[in-house]
């Protein structure tokens, strides 16, 4: 089988993925130039069918708001996955994170600047330590991490919701929330005057993006982890420290959960949440790393688009394409992704085709 | 591959080319319209739930449908939020679109719509649950604010009359989570089922979910097994698996009784061909008259701002005008604490006692569980 | 005498290769066809084809005088072939008797699966083709052997008659070959026709009556068995005479440099696996470890390189205590270890060549500069590497591991083993599954190692090949060293005896003396 570009496959999926929501629309009688019009109106702030409003910065800055988490808890499952983890807890890590950052922008006190960088860095500890004992247990026990990953999601829920009531001043008005995080402790918006919650917290990502590249593809430690990753017996044989390997990159891949807490608790809400539910960033999460294989560009790439297609939901309801249709390209993305064997066979009966065609003219 | 390339391009375009076609026709529709009067646009932003959480969500969707059918040329859109992240997003949409009345159900858009009012000062807005924002800040916001604990009130007199028909002298009260706007439901309540007798047990049980009717269920069962006779589900569609449990249990010849919140759940907890129902009464919240309200002030252009508190003698807060379930005597009761409530006589707290310092409530909270 | 299968003028092209070049192999009913060739000569392309996972560029095949279009193994299995493939297609948990219906499970009248009268139909089969596997056992507790047996039956069980076994010897122990052989007379006797596709040419001589040799993609000729010579058929396969015996001069054994005392080790159930072994391997000498598959060969050398767990005992390297150190720490005090499963522990198949030639020392200078890797420095030292030792690969360094050919990946293994320049080698099993070209290599290294004055352990189920390379044979039986025997003092004979552990010899003079 000839050697494909995974960008070109990837592409791929995404069209099928388009065509097929297409495709659903038109059975059920919407419009499906509007998925595009949404579409376009995320990315570029320009509205079809009001073009009279000009460009409205907010859409575009709403677009890359939802891909920030999502890259962070990318790099989370992506991480763990090059070691040979499955990373399942991102939910978890992202809700110690947002925990551990919403503790420290309210009760403690630190001049600007330097109090994000605690929160931060408080989020990245929290979110690692609670990889730390999946990994720890899968390396030392052999207990398999998606389990402990799932129960400490939960540990993770109930832990926050019992926390920030027994600790943390509470807003009086909801008794759902913690009061607003002093001024020094969020990340300063970056919104161009619009509504967008956009921050500067992208710098975060960017950097952790790099961080993640550079291990992985740099250093001998990346080494080791992926050694471990593709054939843990082999690197075990070639005297690499493989349950240390599975422990730190567990802890990691937490650690980069912990900061899409952070960034979210701290940049977007300003206020730590009581939350009565997963908001699905861990799980986002796994998409993401998927179909961008696990390498830092990938997840760079499939955040932003999954990320779009978060955004791109309130012009779609508002275009009366229901919201779930959104899921749907997401899931067909996903299934071509996962399939791309099948992509991979089609491209190659084209080519063969091509060449088929091309060995007729040449005997005829 | 490049020929497979440009099929894909092909198709794509094709559709959105068959949809440009349709599109077509939707502004002449707009230019027509532009003789007529102007269309009234309501934008309602929901929270996870979506508009059929058969709670507040629901409610208050009613209310603007309800005003929809009554009056030409209203147009009502919703937007369903993801996560608590998407609340701006979907506000400001609403206002980019220039919509009449942005509403928005429940506390927890507080934060989100004041940031959203500040970049649209014009914006005419209703905010459902909240009253604590600066009014003079925001001149065209609504907040609106039940005195619910009076209509719980009315529900735990009925409750308590129950119980104490039964025998049991127990009953039971299971809340979605507690915050700031959920303790008046269980101050009112407890307190009418103390006028009636104050030594009746309330057995007392946080879900810390409104969307896990499982849970429901299961603290019913738990309630129900201690003694309890009537609930007071109060938990969003995690309250729907209390009322469910007692269907069965009501199924099996059991005596069991559920006290609804929010609407009328009557048709909730019917459980057999007769139309008899579990549910008792139900302690109604009329978010859909708010709603309902805010949209044809804002038809009528006599929309202001600032705070509005729903209570007993504007029947914002009320028990249903039909209750099949309550006996005579109880009607009475439930009808003369009725005028006292409007007529000041009696007071009812707006805060509840639980079970640290009160031994009549059990369960959760309370050191003497089970 | 009729055709079973004919394949007339096949040709296979993939994109840059052609694969097979107007080959004809045309296979007699009731006899059993071999098919040589080296690694990449293109049996497996044409046997694919044959199975239906190819489709020829050109050529037409006959089964049984008729011209047949095989486009899926469907149709193969239509046709009544079948196909016992190298890599063993089983469920572990389920019994062999679930095994061989799956996929074609019989159904009783209540639409239930049949599985008695399979069991009886398994049972009757295997007795009659003296193949003696249990219907009830379960695949994960019966020996690769049985296995491999499994697979026969599964054949068998779908009335195929014409059976292809791909590589079929390269994972059983000596006395399973023979077994195996015999398997496959009787069902010549039976009337079948099986197409043997093999390397080793002890085995065609054994068994086979004509043999078609490909090289490079091309027939080379088609002979009888009976009148051709080992060596005709393997310079017609390699294209140049083969030189059987490993030329190697007398050993010069200086001083002792592994030293193993009464190791115990057990095995994974925690069952005693290695019991009270001694051995010493000097300077200068090959020792080898003879024995039957599973008899704590793996055990002992996962001990000796720190991979598994002493219950007690010790191992000294150059004197050195290293029993209880790390795995890393082993290879530092000087093993170098070329594992008995390269896919499984040698190489990390989906890295490119260059990441694993550094796979021990690659947070070490000049692989690390600091906590970086310097990929000037790997670069560099991979070049040299596949220089010296004559790796072949697509795209050379860049070559994923998992593309290339067996023998160039143990070559890999064995070129970064050998360049760590360790006193001890511990090859296992370092030609498995290897042509004749590269085997002759590897054994040619092997005894230079040796010549450079390094301690070589060799373990190996290959008998023949412990005894052309050893100066000094064990032979371990159960766990237990049963004998310790001078290469040039012993026959095949007596080695089989200990290694069955029907006879002890350990002459610890004769030992001490070498």
């Amino acid at each position: 089988m000839k050697k494909h570009n995974p960008v070109l496959i990837s592409l791929i999926a995404v069209f099928l993925g388009l065509l097929i929501a297409c495709i659903v629309l038109a059975v059920s009688g919407l419009n499906p130039a509007n998925l595009f019009i949404a579409l376009i109106r995320s990315l570029s702030g320009f509205y079809l069918l009001k073009p009279e409003q000009g460009i409205n910065i907010s859409y575009p800055l709403n677009w890359l708001l939802n891909s920030l988490p999502i890259i962070l808890t990318g790099c989370s499952v992506g991480f763990a996955y090059r070691t040979g983890m499955f990373n399942i807890g991102g939910e978890g890590q992202f809700l110690v994170g947002g925990l551990a950052a919403a503790t420290v922008a309210t009760l403690v006190k630190l001049p600007p600047v330097v109090h994000v960088i605690v929160c931060v860095l408080a989020a990245g500890i929290a979110g690692a330590l609670w990889g730390f004992l999946p990994g720890f247990l899968k390396a030392t026990r052999n207990i398999n991490e998606v389990v402990i990953c799932v129960m400490l999601n939960y540990t993770a829920l109930y832990l926050n919701q019992w926390a920030i009531k027994a600790f943390l001043p509470i807003d009086l008005n909801t008794k759902a929330k913690t009061t607003l995080f002093p001024d020094s402790a969020t990340f300063f918006p970056l919104n161009f005057g619009s509504t967008s919650q956009f921050h500067w917290g992208f710098v975060i990502v960017i950097a952790a993006l790099l961080v993640y590249w550079f291990i992985m593809e740099k250093t001998t430690f990346g080494y080791s982890l992926r050694a471990t990753g593709l054939n843990k017996e082999g690197a075990r044989y070639a005297g690499m420290k493989t349950k240390f390997n599975c422990t730190a990159s567990m802890m990691i891949a937490g650690a980069f959960s912990g900061l899409a807490g952070a960034i979210v608790t701290i940049g977007v809400f300003k206020y730590g949440r009581i939350a009565t539910a997963f908001d699905g960033y861990g799980f986002d999460g796994i998409s993401v790393a998927l179909v961008g294989s696990g390498r830092a560009v990938g997840i760079l790439l499939a955040g932003l688009l999954f990320g779009l297609l978060k955004a791109a939901g309130t012009t779609f309801q508002m275009l009366g394409i229901p919201k779930e249709v959104a899921s749907i390209i997401q899931a067909c993305v996903l299934i071509f992704v996962a399939i791309q064997h099948g992509i991979k066979m089609l491209l190659d009966f084209l080519s063969k085709r091509k060449e088929k065609k091309l060995d007729g003219s040449h005997s005829s | 591959m490049k020929k497979f390339f440009s099929l894909l391009l092909v198709l794509l375009l094709a559709f959105a080319l068959v949809g440009c076609g349709s599109k077509g026709n939707e502004p002449a529709d707009d230019q027509t319209g532009g003789d007529e009067p102007q269309t009234l646009h309501l934008g309602f932003v929901t929270d996870v739930g979506g508009i059929d959480d058969k709670s507040f969500n629901q409610t208050t969707y009613e209310g603007l449908l309800k005003f929809q059918s009554e009056n030409e040329n209203v147009e009502v859109k919703y937007l369903q939020s993801n996560n608590d992240a998407d609340y701006i997003p979907n506000l400001s949409s609403f206002c980019d679109e220039k919509a009449d009345l942005l509403v928005a159900a429940g506390f927890l858009f507080d934060g989100a719509m004041s940031e959203v009012l500040t970049t649209y000062p014009d914006q005419k807005a209703l905010i459902i649950d909240v009253d604590w924002l600066d009014a003079s800040a925001f001149p065209n916001l609504r907040q609106v604010a039940f005195a619910v604990e009076q209509g719980t009130y009315l529900a735990g007199i009925a409750a308590g009359m129950k119980a104490v028909e039964n025998g049991s002298k127990h009953v039971g009260m299971v809340i979605g989570n507690e915050s700031a706007s959920m303790d008046p439901f269980f101050a009112g309540f407890q307190q009418g089922v103390w006028s009636v007798d104050p030594e009746i047990i309330i057995d007392y049980d946080n879900a810390m979910s409104f969307n896990e009717p499982e849970k429901g269920s299961t603290l019913a069962e738990k309630q129900f097994n201690n003694g309890a006779t009537v609930i007071f589900a109060c938990a969003g569609s995690t309250g729907n698996g209390v009322i469910a449990n007692a269907v069965e249990r009501c199924k099996n010849g059991q005596e069991v009784w559920v006290v609804g919140v929010d609407t009328d759940q009557y048709s909730y907890g019917v459980y057999d061909d007769a139309g008899h129902s579990c549910i008792l009464t139900s302690a109604m919240k009329r978010v859909d008259v708010a709603a309902y309200d805010a949209a044809k002030d804002v038809a009528a252009g006599t929309f202001t701002g600032g705070v509005k508190l729903y209570t007993l003698s504007d029947r914002g807060v009320s028990l249903p005008e039909e209750n099949p379930n309550l006996t005579e005597d109880v009607l009475a009761a439930v009808e003369a604490a009725t005028n006292d409530v409007v007529n000041g006589v009696i007071e009812v707290s707006k805060t509840a006692v639980y079970g640290d310092t009160d031994a009549r409530v059990v369960g959760f909270y309370s050191s003497a569980t089970e | 005498m009729a055709y079973a299968i004919e394949m007339l003028n096949i040709t296979k092209d993939f994109p840059g290769i052609r694969a097979n070049d107007n080959v004809t192999l045309q296979v007699e009913e009731r006899s059993i066809h071999a098919l040589l060739g080296e690694n990449g000569a293109g049996k497996s392309t044409l046997m694919s084809i044959l199975f239906g996972l190819y489709q020829p560029t050109s050529g037409t095949i006959k089964v049984r005088g008729q011209e047949v279009r095989i486009t899926s193994p469907n149709v193969a299995n239509d046709l009544k072939i079948g196909m016992v493939h190298q890599h063993f297609k089983l469920v572990e948990c389920f019994t062999v008797t679930e095994n061989i219906i799956l996929g074609n499970e019989p159904l009783t009248k209540y639409g239930t699966v049949d599985i008695r009268n399979a069991k009886k139909r398994v049972k009757e089969l295997s007795n009659r083709y003296g193949l003696m596997v249990d219907p009830d056992a379960r695949i994960e507790d019966i020996t690769v052997g049985m296995q491999q047996r499994v697979e026969i039956l599964k054949m068998l069980y779908r009335d195929s008659d014409i059976l292809i076994f791909d590589e079929p010897t390269a994972v059983l122990t000596p006395q399973e070959i023979d077994e195996l052989m015999h398997i496959m007379r009787n069902m010549v006797k039976e009337g079948k026709t099986v197409l043997l596709i093999t390397h080793k040419l002890k085995e065609i001589k054994a068994v086979a009556d004509k043999c078609t040799i490909l090289r490079k993609g091309k027939g080379i000729a088609t002979v009888d068995v009976k009148t051709t010579s080992e060596a005709e058929m393997a310079e017609m396969m390699v294209g140049r005479s083969v030189n059987f015996k490993v030329d190697k001069k007398p050993a010069e054994p200086k001083e002792v440099v592994l030293k193993i005392d009464n190791l115990c080790v057990k095995d994974l159930k925690g069952l005693p696996a290695v019991k009270n072994v001694s051995l010493e391997v000097r300077r200068g000498e090959i020792v080898g470890l003879a024995g039957i598959d599973g008899n704590g060969q793996s055990e002992l050398v996962y001990a000796l390189t720190g991979m598994e767990k002493v219950e007690s005992g010790h191992v000294y390297i150059n004197g050195v205590d290293i029993t209880d150190l790390s795995i890393r720490e082993h290879a530092d005090k000087g093993i170098s270890h070329i594992p008995e499963d390269r896919h499984k522990h040698g190489l990390i198949l989906d890295f490119p060549l260059r990441e694993n030639l550094i796979i021990h020392e690659y947070d070490r200078a000049p692989f690390a500069k600091g906590l970086f890797v310097n990929n000037e420095a790997i670069d560099e030292y991979s070049d040299r590497l596949i220089e010296e030792f004559d790796v072949r690969s697509g795209q050379g360094k860049d070559s994923l591991t998992r593309g290339m050919s067996g023998g160039n990946q143990q070559k890999a293994i064995i070129a970064r083993e050998i360049d760590r320049h360790s006193d001890l080698l511990l090859a296992v099993q370092p030609t498995r599954g290897l042509d004749v070209g590269a085997i002759e290599y590897i054994h040619k290294r092997i005894v230079e190692e040796r010549d450079n004055g390094k301690a070589i352990l060799l373990v190996s189920l290959e008998l023949d090949e412990i005894m052309s390379l050893s100066d000094t044979i064990a032979v371990i039986h159960d766990g237990e060293i049963t004998g310790i025997v001078k290469c040039d003092e012993t026959n095949e004979n007596e080695l089989g005896l200990l290694m069955s552990g029907a006879l002890h010899k350990l002459g610890g003079s004769d030992h001490e003396e070498a």
